[in-house]
């Protein structure tokens, strides 16, 4: 799997950055691979699936071109500064035009960005919904934790909140603000539609190792979609300002075989009521969500 | 009014009293000098809301804040303060009411008055925008105040509508403001001073007033529909009445892009002029420079949903703005260029103003480049509202415009106050505000890199390394505001007397050509250009 970008330039700086990984965070929930930060990280999280995949090609690239910019202006003003300093070059010349010269510097940027743009263009149709969908699943993002609900396997739906820092396991302290109680669990290798919707303010359903990020907007329906390629747990977190405890309302999209998706699906039906059915409990008023009761 | 104009006859430079100079002010440098110390007051503020934010993001876990929402609050406040308080007042309303009048060789701006109301407007505003942070809830939706949180379910109290009046207070001023510089500018040029003779300051003012003029009224308009939503049963942004609260981001950026550029684009004439003046070499490509800066207010009117990439509008929409975002870069790269293009040849000294320029330069590079990846729409799924978006202005703002202010203040201090400042606590100066805002702000490319989220109060245990690094920047540049302030304390105490022009035959504009300070009543017979 492709390292992120950051390591690729920074090699040696990034494979401090994994012995300070190795041994500063515990190991990692069971198996498979966890997308979340790693400490002094400098690139783009690890991939888990082809949009990210894709990204960390475009951002590449963008990247060599854009430092190869940075460092030519660098150059350019250091060399000036030198050469040009009232002790070396005590009379200025007088030269304020040269058509050629800006031609060149119009046209070459217009080049790069055309570089820039053809594979933008591209990546930004792929992202932006998938043609063959292998499941859909609804998310709602709530003030201040997330509703998942499976319309294709029995419409069943339930909450997802994050887990205090003393309900980790003490080797996964390091998660607190990451992980959650009730995982979004997805197949792996399966194209996921992702239909997001909003139902008190704006929230934003963000996935950086999948690469997919949407506004769960109130009143609208907004369509995206996700696959993770490799089994393991992908974090996110809540990325559009949504209140005082914006900062709370972590994403935990776990990938499994199709094997522990089924089973996993037929035990949250038993556990989990239809999103189009009364919940069997009693009838909970619904919370009103004003900070002035939030903050207490 | 007679008795004015009767002193103005006996006497040339004769000043009214303290109270009819300062507080009923219709001289465009008194005015100029009132925003300058308006602009340094709200800057410690701003700074001050900032490092806190920095002492709680020091270290994981809850330390300073209550909780989130007061976090929210200084979040909004801090951004407010900056934009609205600090670099328009000190970019426009400073040196814009200092120089424009001079350098196009005008007795004053064409409504003294109405430049006088544009200033006084803004206190009142900070004063309510400030107290919108005592009272309820505070105002905590960020600068960019999205229904339906900035709603009355969310923010049932009155701190909202006292930061949404505090806007409609500082927009009114700047139209005014924007009014002002554009009929002084079109009318009121010297015998001469044609268009094209015009200082690139001067053209810099020119294109932000008309962005200015056309931005702000669509704020106003967006921010009374949240209030009548807020007060009077309307629902534009309420989805259960039929409204709808994306309408509100189109809205809002259809002001807030534009707004960006209007704080870059008085910086981008400051450094032209000083770079120009400390080469000792006319402007590279002159009607290149005027014209790019057209090019970006033309273009940065229509490139606004490119904040909206994750808002769920259409993807061939989303394709038009990234394109539209792009062109940015080709009138931002005929600037540097031609910036570059003065200096070579030229015969440099590195005096404070051309240290700032020169930061600039590189760092408004850092800060473009950084754009033209965030333009990439595909790229926002994993950058759109991280850190990754924070460095990014910061750069083209902490360090573009905040560069560009520094690089005016001294260019100009010896001309605005009669003594120059100590040029080695300006270039210490320079040098701390260099390392502590890049120790600050650049970190924060790896923490967006990593997903880190903006307005967060906390953040997971692994990013704790960068956000310690700019936490130290961010003490680092807070002590270097108070170092500048040391240094105009040294200036106006004990500066040496500037002379008219004391940089030489690279300062060509006119405000080279009158004493220091220019008298009361700057020209008494309008110049002549040549």
């Amino acid at each position: 799997m492709r390292l992120s970008d950051g390591k690729r330039f920074w090699a040696a700086i990034g494979a401090l950055a994994m012995v300070f990984a190795a041994t500063m965070s515990a190991p990692a929930l069971a198996q498979g691979m966890v997308g979340a930060p790693t400490p002094w990280g400098m690139g783009l999280q690890e991939s888990g699936g082809p949009i990210k995949d894709k990204i960390h090609d475009l951002n590449n690239l963008i990247f060599v071109i854009i430092a190869a910019i940075t460092v030519f202006v660098l150059a350019l003003l250091v060399w000036c500064v030198w050469r040009y300093r009232a002790e070396a070059n005590p009379t200025p010349s007088t030269t304020s035009h040269n058509t050629l010269l800006e031609v060149v510097w119009t046209v070459v940027p217009v080049i790069i960005l055309i570089v820039i743009a053809i594979p933008s263009f591209r990546l930004l149709y792929f992202q932006d919904r998938t043609p063959n969908a292998d499941l859909t699943i609804s998310v709602q993002g709530r003030q201040w934790y997330w509703n998942y609900t499976y319309p294709d396997h029995g419409n069943f739906n339930f909450d997802s909140h994050p887990l205090a820092e003393d309900q980790l396991p003490p080797d996964q302290r390091h998660l607190f603000r990451l992980a959650v109680d009730n995982e979004l669990v997805i197949p792996v290798g399966a194209n996921v539609r992702v239909l997001t919707t909003g139902r008190d303010v704006i929230h934003s359903f963000f996935v950086p190792s999948l690469g997919v990020q949407k506004y769960t907007i109130p009143g609208r329906t907004l369509e995206t979609w996700m696959r993770a390629d490799r089994e393991g747990v992908f974090f996110g977190q809540c990325n559009q300002i949504c209140g005082t405890n914006h900062w709370l309302m972590p994403i935990a999209v776990r990938a499994v075989s199709r094997e522990d998706f089924d089973r996993w699906v037929t035990e949250a039906r038993q556990r989990f009521a239809r999103a189009d059915e009364p919940a069997i409990a009693a009838p909970v008023a619904i919370e009103t969500p004003q900070i002035a009761e939030a903050r207490r | 009014m007679a008795t004015a104009s009767d002193a103005h006859h006996d006497h040339h430079d004769h000043k009214p009293g303290f109270v009819a100079r300062w507080l009923f002010s219709t001289n465009h440098k008194d005015i100029g000098t009132l925003y300058i110390i308006f602009a340094v007051f709200a800057a410690l503020i701003g700074v001050g809301l900032s490092v806190l934010m920095r002492m709680e993001l020091q270290s994981p876990g809850m330390q300073i804040f209550a909780d989130g929402q007061v976090w929210n609050a200084f979040v909004t406040a801090h951004g407010l303060i900056m934009v609205f308080f600090v670099v328009m007042p000190a970019l426009i309303g400073g040196f814009g009411n200092w120089f424009v009048p001079i350098m196009i060789g005008a007795p004053d701006m064409a409504f003294p008055r109405m430049n006088n109301i544009s200033f006084w407007l803004l206190v009142p505003s900070f004063l309510m925008l400030g107290a919108s942070l005592f009272v309820g809830e505070g105002p905590g939706t960020g600068w960019t105040l999205y229904p339906p949180l900035s709603d009355t379910t969310y923010h049932p109290s009155m701190a909202m509508d006292l930061a949404l009046f505090a806007l409609h207070l500082a927009g009114a001023s700047s139209i005014m403001g924007a009014a002002n510089f554009i009929t002084t500018i079109l009318n009121m040029r010297a015998p001469g001073m044609t268009l094209h003779k015009m200082p690139l300051f001067v053209w810099s003012m020119l294109v932000t007033a008309f962005m200015l003029l056309l931005a702000v009224p669509v704020l106003a308009g967006a921010i009374t529909m949240l209030i009548t939503d807020r007060n009077f049963g309307t629902a534009f942004f309420r989805p259960e009445g039929g409204g709808d609260p994306v309408l509100f981001q189109h809205l809002f950026w259809f002001f807030g892009h534009p707004e960006v550029y209007i704080m870059i684009l008085p910086g981008f004439g400051i450094i032209s002029h000083v770079i120009s003046t400390f080469s000792r070499k006319p402007v590279f490509g002159y009607l290149g420079m005027a014209y790019a800066m057209v090019a970006i207010g033309f273009v940065g009117f229509i490139v606004w949903a490119h904040h909206m990439y994750q808002s769920g509008i259409d993807a061939d929409t989303r394709a038009y703005f990234m394109a539209a975002t792009l062109v940015i870069a080709v009138p931002t790269g005929i600037k540097i260029f031609s910036w570059i293009a003065t200096m070579w040849g030229g015969s440099i000294e590195l005096k404070t103003p051309m240290l700032f320029a020169i930061g600039f330069i590189f760092l408004f590079t850092v800060g473009g480049v950084t754009g033209v990846v965030l333009a990439s729409a595909p790229i926002t799924q994993v950058m759109h509202n991280t850190y990754y978006v924070v460095a990014h202005f910061h750069y083209v703002l902490s360090l573009g415009a905040l560069f560009a202010i520094y690089a005016g203040f001294y260019y100009w201090i010896g001309k605005m106050s009669g003594r120059q400042y100590p040029e080695f606590w300006g270039k210490l100066h320079f040098w701390v505000t260099f390392v502590g805002v890049n120790l600050a702000f650049f970190p924060m490319h790896f923490t967006g890199n990593q997903g880190m989220p903006r307005r967060y109060p906390d953040y997971p245990e692994a990013l704790a390394g960068w956000h310690f690094v700019s936490s130290v920047g961010s003490y680092i540049s807070a002590a270097s505001l108070l170092l500048f302030l040391y240094v105009v304390w040294l200036t106006l105490r004990s500066g040496e007397k500037a002379a008219a022009n004391p940089w030489g035959e690279g300062a060509t504009t006119l405000e080279w050509q009158v004493s220091s300070p220019p008298p009361f009543h700057t020209f008494d017979e309008l110049p002549r250009i040549r």
